[in-house]
C-alpha cells in the first residue's frame, strides 16, 4: 500500500486483529501500574483512609453499638471498609483520566488508531488491580479485629472485590471522561461517591431503616457489591443466630431475600453500563 | 540555517502530476465552518512525498482546523482530504495508522520514563513485538536523546520534551507527520536542532514533513510554503519564488555623486530610483550583480547594501498585514483564534 519512495519500511498493519487489542488493554494496564508505583503518596493515602475509619468507626461505635453473642461493631464493620478502600482506590484511579487530559496525553491515547473500547477496559483493569490489591492487603488486619478468614473465603473475597472494582472503576472513568477539570470531578465525587458508600450498608445494618432510608440503600448499586462481601466473610465466622439478626448480610427487596448471585449479577450489569457508558463519553472528546 | 546536503537530497518540489507518486496529502476544496465562521475556505493543494510543507498564517488564519482535518480528528464541513493515499473522512484509522502527530500542547506522560512513553506509542500503533527495541533506539538516536532514554519525561526541558514528542510521532514510521506550531515557546537554538532532526528524518526515512507555524524565518526551511490568511489559501509555492514575486533584489548604492550615477545606471537600461540617503537599483540576483552595477555608476561608491526580499514581507505583500502578533490587526487575528479553539 505504500504509495513512496522511502527508505524505511513501513510498520503499517491494517488488519482487525483480537491479540493487538489485548495488547493495547495490557500496555494501558501496565501504564497505570507503573504510574501508581511511582507515587508514593497515593499509595500510602490508600491504606491510612480505611485503617482510619476501621478505628475510628470500630472503636468508636463499638461501645455505642454493644456486643451481641460475642460478636461486636468491629467485627460488622470490617468488611465494610474493606468495600470501602476498594471504592475509593477505584475512583480515584478512574480519577487519573483528568490528569491524562489536563497533561496532554488523553490525546496520545485517543488520536492513536486503537479502539475506545480498549483503552478503557485497559484503563478499568489498572485501576481494579490496583483497587483489589489495596482491598486486599486490607485483610491483613482481620486478627487485629478478630476475624476469622480462611484461603477459600479470602478467594471469594477477591472475587467480589473485583466485581466492585472494575464497576467503580468504569462509573469513574465515565464521570471523568465527562469532566475537564480536576476540581469538578472532586465535586462530582462528594456527590455521588459518599452517599453511595454511606448507603450501601458498609457502615451500618439495612435492616430496621426508616423506609426512605431502605429505599435508598436498594437503589444504590454499591449495596448488591457491599453485602455479598459481608456475607462471605461473615459465613466463615462463629456467629450465634443472635448475632446474624442482629447484622443480617442479605438484601430484602419486598420481603424476598435477593440470592447472592443475584446481587452480584446486577454489579455485573452496573459495571457493562458504565463500561459502555465510559466507552461513549470518551468518544465524545476528541 | 537550513543543511545545504539535506536540501540537495529533497526529492522534486513541484506537487504529483500524473506519472510521478501518487500525493502524500492532497486536498480538495476543503471547508470548515463553526457557526457563521469560515475557519477553512476552499482550500485546495496537494504535497508530494518527501516534501517539507508549511502552512503559515497568522493565528486564527485556519492551520490548526486544517491539520486536524487531515488527522481525521476533525470533519470537515465540505471537501475532500486524502493523507497517505487514504480518505480522512471514508478511512479515518487507515490514515491514523500513518500518519505522526506532534500538538501545539505537550502530549507525553511527564511520570514515565522517555522509554517508557516510546513502549506506549509502539503497542497502541501495533509496532511488532521484535521490532519495537530496534526502533525506539533508531528514533532515540535521530533526536540524540539516547542517553536519557530511562529517565523520567519530568525531568526534560520543554526542548528536549518536543524533541522525543517528534522521535515519538516517526517510531511508526508514518508516511507524513504534522506538527502543529512545533516551535512555539522554544528558543532559538531548540528550534534549530528540532530543524535539524526534522530535515535529518526527512533525509534518512522519507517521511514528508507537514508543519504549521506564525514564524516566518522557520517556514524558510520548507520546500515549499502555503500562506493561508482568514481561512483562504493566499499563496502557495516554494520560498524562493514566493520572494520573486514580491520582488527583485535591490541594491542600493551610496556614492560620491548620485546625480551622475543614476543617469549612467538609466542608460545602461536598469531600474532605479533615488531614496532619501542614496540610489536603489532592482535586478535580479543583486549579490552577483554588485560588481557590475559599480563599474556602470561609474562614481566612487561609499556604501553598498543588498537587500532581498523576506517572507515577512511576502507575507505583508498577500495578506496587507503583518504577521508579527501585537502588530496592527493582530487583536482581530486573537479573537478569532479563541472562537477556532473554542468550538
Amino acid at each position: 500500500m505504500s504509495t513512496t519512495s522511502a527508505p524505511a519500511p513501513r510498520l503499517v498493519d491494517d488488519r482487525v486483529s483480537p491479540g493487538e487489542e489485548l495488547r493495547t488493554i495490557a500496555m494501558v494496564w501496565r501504564r497505570e501500574l507503573i504510574r501508581f508505583s511511582r507515587t508514593r503518596t497515593r499509595i500510602l493515602s490508600g491504606f491510612v483512609q480505611p485503617i482510619l475509619f476501621l478505628f475510628v468507626l470500630g472503636w468508636g461505635l463499638s461501645p455505642l453499638v454493644g456486643t451481641t453473642a460475642g460478636f461486636d461493631f468491629k467485627k460488622f464493620v470490617f468488611p465494610g471498609i474493606v468495600a470501602m478502600s476498594v471504592v475509593t482506590t477505584a475512583i480515584f484511579s478512574a480519577m487519573s483520566i483528568v490528569w491524562d487530559r489536563e497533561f496532554g496525553f488523553l490525546r496520545e491515547m485517543l488520536v492513536a488508531p486503537v479502539s475506545r473500547l480498549s483503552l478503557v477496559l485497559g484503563k478499568t483493569a489498572g485501576g481494579a488491580t490496583i483497587a483489589t490489591g489495596q482491598g486486599t492487603i486490607m485483610l491483613a488486619l482481620a486478627p487485629l479485629i478478630g476475624v476469622h478468614l480462611t484461603v477459600p473465603v479470602v478467594a471469594k473475597v477477591i472475587g467480589i472485590e473485583l466485581l466492585m472494582a472494575v464497576s467503580l472503576t468504569a462509573f469513574g472513568v465515565f464521570v471523568a471522561s465527562r469532566i475537564q477539570r480536576m476540581e469538578s470531578f472532586q465535586v462530582v465525587m462528594q456527590l455521588v461517591l459518599f452517599p453511595m458508600l454511606f448507603l450501601s450498608g458498609a457502615m451500618f445494618p439495612l435492616n430496621g431503616l426508616p423506609t426512605w432510608l431502605t429505599v435508598l440503600t436498594r437503589v444504590n448499586p454499591l449495596t448488591y457489591a457491599v453485602q455479598p462481601l459481608r456475607q462471605v466473610v461473615f459465613a466463615a465466622q462463629d456467629m450465634p443466630l443472635a448475632a446474624r439478626l442482629r447484622f443480617p448480610t442479605g438484601i430484602t427487596i419486598g420481603g424476598h431475600d435477593l440470592p447472592i448471585g443475584m446481587e452480584l449479577g446486577l454489579v455485573a450489569a452496573f459495571a457493562a453500563v458504565f463500561l459502555v457508558l465510559a466507552v461513549r463519553g470518551l468518544g465524545q472528546t476528541e | 540555517m537550513p543543511p545545504a546536503a539535506d536540501r540537495a537530497r529533497a526529492p522534486a518540489l513541484a506537487p504529483a502530476t500524473a506519472g510521478e507518486p501518487a500525493p502524500a496529502i492532497e486536498v480538495v476544496d476543503l471547508s470548515k465552518r463553526y457557526g457563521d465562521v469560515d475557519a477553512v475556505s476552499q482550500v485546495s493543494f496537494s504535497v508530494a512525498p518527501g516534501e517539507v510543507f508549511a502552512f503559515l498564517g497568522p493565528n486564527g488564519a485556519g492551520k490548526s482546523t486544517t491539520i486536524k482535518i487531515l488527522c481525521t480528528l476533525t470533519r470537515p464541513t465540505s471537501g475532500s482530504a486524502r493523507v497517505a493515499g487514504y480518505d480522512v473522512l471514508g478511512q479515518p484509522r487507515a490514515v491514523r495508522r500513518r500518519i505522526g502527530l506532534v500538538f501545539q500542547e505537550q502530549t507525553l506522560d511527564q511520570q514515565l520514563t522517555a522509554e517508557e512513553n516510546l513502549r506506549f506509542h509502539a503497542v497502541l500503533y501495533r509496532i511488532p513485538r521484535e521490532l519495537v527495541a530496534s526502533r525506539i533506539d533508531r528514533v532515540l538516536d535521530l533526536v540524540a536523546l539516547s542517553e536519557r532514554r530511562g529517565d523520567l519525561v519530568s525531568t526534560f526541558s520543554g526542548g528536549m520534551a518536543r524533541r522525543l514528542e517528534i522521535a515519538r510521532g516517526m517510531l511508526h514510521t508514518p508516511t507524513v507527520i504534522f506538527l502543529d506550531e512545533p516551535t512555539l515557546g522554544l528558543d532559538p537554538q531548540t528550534r534549530a536542532l528540532m530543524w535539524e532532526d526534522l530535515l535529518r528524518m526527512r533525509a534518512e526515512e522519507g517521511v514528508t514533513v507537514f508543519l504549521t507555524t506564525h514564524y516566518m524565518d522557520e517556514a524558510e526551511y520548507a520546500d515549499r510554503i502555503a500562506i493561508i490568511d482568514r481561512g483562504r489559501l493566499v499563496a502557495m509555492d516554494t520560498p524562493a519564488n514566493l520572494k520573486a514575486v514580491v520582488g527583485a533584489d535591490s541594491v542600493e548604492l551610496q556614492t560620491a555623486d548620485d546625480e551622475a550615477a543614476v543617469g549612467a545606471l538609466r542608460g545602461a537600461g536598469l531600474d532605479v530610483r533615488r531614496t532619501t540617503d542614496g540610489i536603489s537599483i532592482f535586478v535580479d540576483d543583486g549579490e552577483a550583480q554588485v560588481a557590475r552595477l559599480i563599474g556602470v555608476a561609474g562614481v566612487p561608491v561609499r556604501k553598498v547594501h543588498v537587500h532581498q526580499p523576506t517572507l515577512d514581507e511576502v507575507f505583508l505583500h498577500f495578506t496587507g498585514r503583518e504577521i508579527r502578533e501585537g502588530g496592527p490587526g493582530s487583536r482581530s487575528g486573537m479573537v478569532r483564534a479563541w472562537g477556532a479553539r473554542r468550538a
